[in-house]
């Protein structure tokens, strides 16, 4: 390792170069860790403190009218997974909890799907204003993020509940006799979802196409690619990183998205963030609940794993 | 000027106009342009920014679409295809490289898209690469290569599908000097090695006169004069075209008789000289003429001499001087000579000199 002397100062005779640099080296180590302290303690106190409690959490016993007991205990990582019959004790595959998880699983990656195919277009539309205008669009995007959510989501309802706007509407120009029932199911939560996280998704691609050069769209045609080619060959794979990054950032939350499909779900849909809800309420079993947290963070880690591994591996070796 | 020879037209314009913008605040970027492109030349638009030429390409690219008239492809009008349609490539200024793909896969994209056979595009892009000596980074990312790489990567990728014209738009502006001579060269030794008709776009007058088979010289929107860079130089029509290309002297003048083209024109001091006119031009009375300083001389007043006056400014070039000499008018009649070794201080500064004018060099400008 070289250290400049300029930044020594005057170096004293006494000290050889080397434990001067050793020195220095070890004042720059302090000073770094010093530097990160504030970062670090939030990370430290937000983030990992609070999962080591649920992971600690979830090998408890679970307290009779909530909270945990203090002894150790794998009951409630064993009924993530598995089922007590209640009257003669025999073990099942707990058929609730995967139903969950898959659909949550489910409506996540259309959420995702339906938020990029909306998103996408949109990003490439506030991308291609005048740049006077496009502050003013990229603000429309966030308004609804001004709204309270719950209020948001009732907005939906009102829309398409039985006699809602939609239905009367289809009803009164005679498309349909009878309303097509929309609310409480997976249709209606998927779309409140999408909804809720589109912005999560257009800005990331916003950011990216922000920053895309379009006289390569010129070359691209230019050399014979039509307008469909063009987008496949030069433009999704440039903005490729916000496409991702927007990915991310609707999958994680709907995964785990627990007022829309309440509201919207009624219920019955139930998605994993009110399964874990109802473990740390009406459920009283915080184990279970704690363990069950821990399972969405795994399920969210491996699918952004595959999906990151994946869109690599179609991108071929570049980079 | 001599449009009657040559082959049928690559390119042809025909009362181009291009028009941006609405009511108020329309731009006329091109004024009912025409001009024709013959095969396999090295043709260039050269004139100041702002002049259309830029435009004038993208016309004929595909990028726009006039506003009127069309663009002729061999003959076929192609003003309505888009540029994926059209056998016409372009080397762009800001090079436009894809980012995402290596240098082959830049110069093979446009086979890819034409929907050849991997076997022919692995031979092409082989070719391509031979061609602009880049065959050692042929799988380097192209942020990872020069700007002169760059450059010949630009002209791989646009030259590999053999268009019926390649478009250079100010492809040597990003580049240092003396790469921008070596590329002159490369240039015009790939438009000779490939047969493929150049339309080449610049604002320096330099590279249009070193590299051009012709060149139309353009201003706001118009093209004022097309002709060969000996044309351009020698016989300007207009005063702006003399003005563009390299140092000229303007003087009034009589003309006095035109005939085929040659006229005679009375100067200031009374002597009669020949000189070139530009078609259409009738003798009516007082012209501008123009002539280069290195077609005229200085001499010892006398006989001889077409112009007297008094020797302002002697300026030592090494291969030759230039003599600003005083006519009474506003500005010094400036005359290029080669340096022989036996002319040291023959002339100096404050003396009275004359200038004879070489036959036939003066130009009567059409204004």
């Amino acid at each position: 390792m070289t250290v400049t002397a300029t930044h020594e100062g005057p170096v004293r005779p006494t000290k050889s170069a080397a434990e001067v640099a050793a020195d220095a080296t070890q004042r720059d180590i302090r000073n770094c860790w010093l530097l990160c302290a504030p970062a670090l303690i939030v990370l430290l106190c937000a983030a990992s403190g609070p999962l080591a409690i649920m992971l600690m959490y979830s090998f408890l016993k679970a307290g009779d009218y909530g909270g945990v007991l203090w002894t150790f205990s794998t009951e409630g990582w064993f009924s993530v997974f598995v089922q007590r019959d209640i009257f003669d004790e025999t073990l099942s595959l707990a058929d609730a909890h995967v139903s969950i998880f898959w659909r949550s699983l489910k409506l996540s990656i259309l959420t995702t799907l339906l938020a990029l195919c909306l998103g996408f277009p949109t990003a490439y539309f506030i991308a291609m204003r005048p740049l006077q205008t496009r502050n003013l669009w990229l603000f429309l995007i966030t308004i609804p993020f001004w709204t309270n959510l719950l209020i948001r989501t009732f907005a939906i309802m009102e829309m398409i509940r039985n006699h809602g706007i939609i239905n009367s509407l289809l009803k009164s120009i005679g498309v349909i006799d009878e309303p097509i029932q929309m609310l409480f199911t997976d249709f209606s939560v998927m779309l409140g979802m999408t909804y809720v996280y589109l912005p999560l998704m257009v800005l990331p691609i916003y950011a990216s196409m922000e920053k895309f050069d379009f006289r390569l769209v010129e070359a691209g045609y230019d050399l014979y690619a039509s307008r469909f080619r063009v987008l496949r060959r030069i433009i999704i794979p440039l903005v490729k990183p916000g496409i991702i990054a927007g990915s991310i950032l609707v999958f994680v939350p709907s995964l785990g998205a627990y007022v829309t499909p309440r509201v919207l779900g009624g219920g019955k849909r139930m998605m994993l963030g009110n399964l874990i809800e109802l473990q740390f309420g009406q459920g009283r079993n915080w184990p279970l609940g704690a363990a069950l947290s821990i399972t969405l963070l795994v399920i969210v880690m491996a699918a952004l794993l595959i999906y990151v591994r994946s869109v690599q591996r179609r991108d071929g070796g570049h980079g | 000027m001599n449009s009657a020879k040559g082959g049928p037209a690559a390119v042809q314009a025909l009362n181009v106009s291009k028009v941006f913008g609405e009511g108020d605040s329309a731009v006329v970027a091109l004024d009912n342009v025409s001009v024709n492109i013959r095969q396999n030349e090295f043709f260039t638009l050269l004139g100041p920014s702002g002049c259309g030429k830029t435009t004038l390409l993208r016309l004929i690219a595909g990028f726009d679409h006039p506003s009127n008239g069309a663009i002729l492809l061999e003959g076929e009008d192609i003003s309505g295809l888009p540029p994926y349609q059209r056998p016409v490539n372009t080397v762009f200024q800001s090079y436009a490289l894809f980012p995402h793909m290596t240098v082959a896969g830049n110069i093979a994209f446009g086979l890819e898209m034409l929907g050849k056979s991997k076997p022919e595009i692995d031979a092409t892009v082989t070719d391509m690469l031979r061609l602009v000596q880049m065959e050692e980074l042929k799988d380097r990312q192209t942020s990872q290569i020069s700007g002169g790489q760059q450059q010949r990567v630009a002209l791989a990728r646009a030259l590999a599908p053999h268009p019926k014209v390649l478009l250079l738009d100010e492809p040597l502006s990003a580049l240092d000097l003396k790469l921008r001579k070596e590329m002159q060269i490369e240039l015009k030794r790939l438009q000779h090695e490939t047969g493929i008709t150049f339309i080449f776009v610049t604002h320096d007058q330099e590279e249009a006169l070193t590299m051009s088979d012709r060149i139309a010289v353009m201003s706001a929107g118009n093209i004022l004069q097309v002709g060969t860079p000996r044309d351009i130089y020698d016989h300007p029509a207009e005063r702006f075209v003399a003005n563009f290309i390299g140092e000229t002297n303007f003087f009034q003048a009589e003309l006095v008789s035109v005939k085929k083209g040659a006229g005679k024109i009375k100067l200031a001091s009374g002597k009669t000289i020949t000189a070139t006119v530009p078609d259409g031009l009738v003798a009516n009375g007082h012209i501008t003429a123009v002539v280069r300083p290195e077609h005229a001389r200085i001499v010892e007043p006398g006989a001889s001499s077409t112009l007297v006056g008094t020797l302002e400014n002697i300026v030592y070039f090494g291969t030759d001087t230039h003599f600003h000499v005083a006519l009474g008018g506003e500005e010094a009649f400036i005359v290029r000579m080669q340096n022989a070794r036996d002319d040291a201080g023959k002339f100096s500064t404050g003396m009275n000199v004359g200038i004879t004018i070489d036959a036939n060099a003066a130009q009567v400008l059409r204004d």
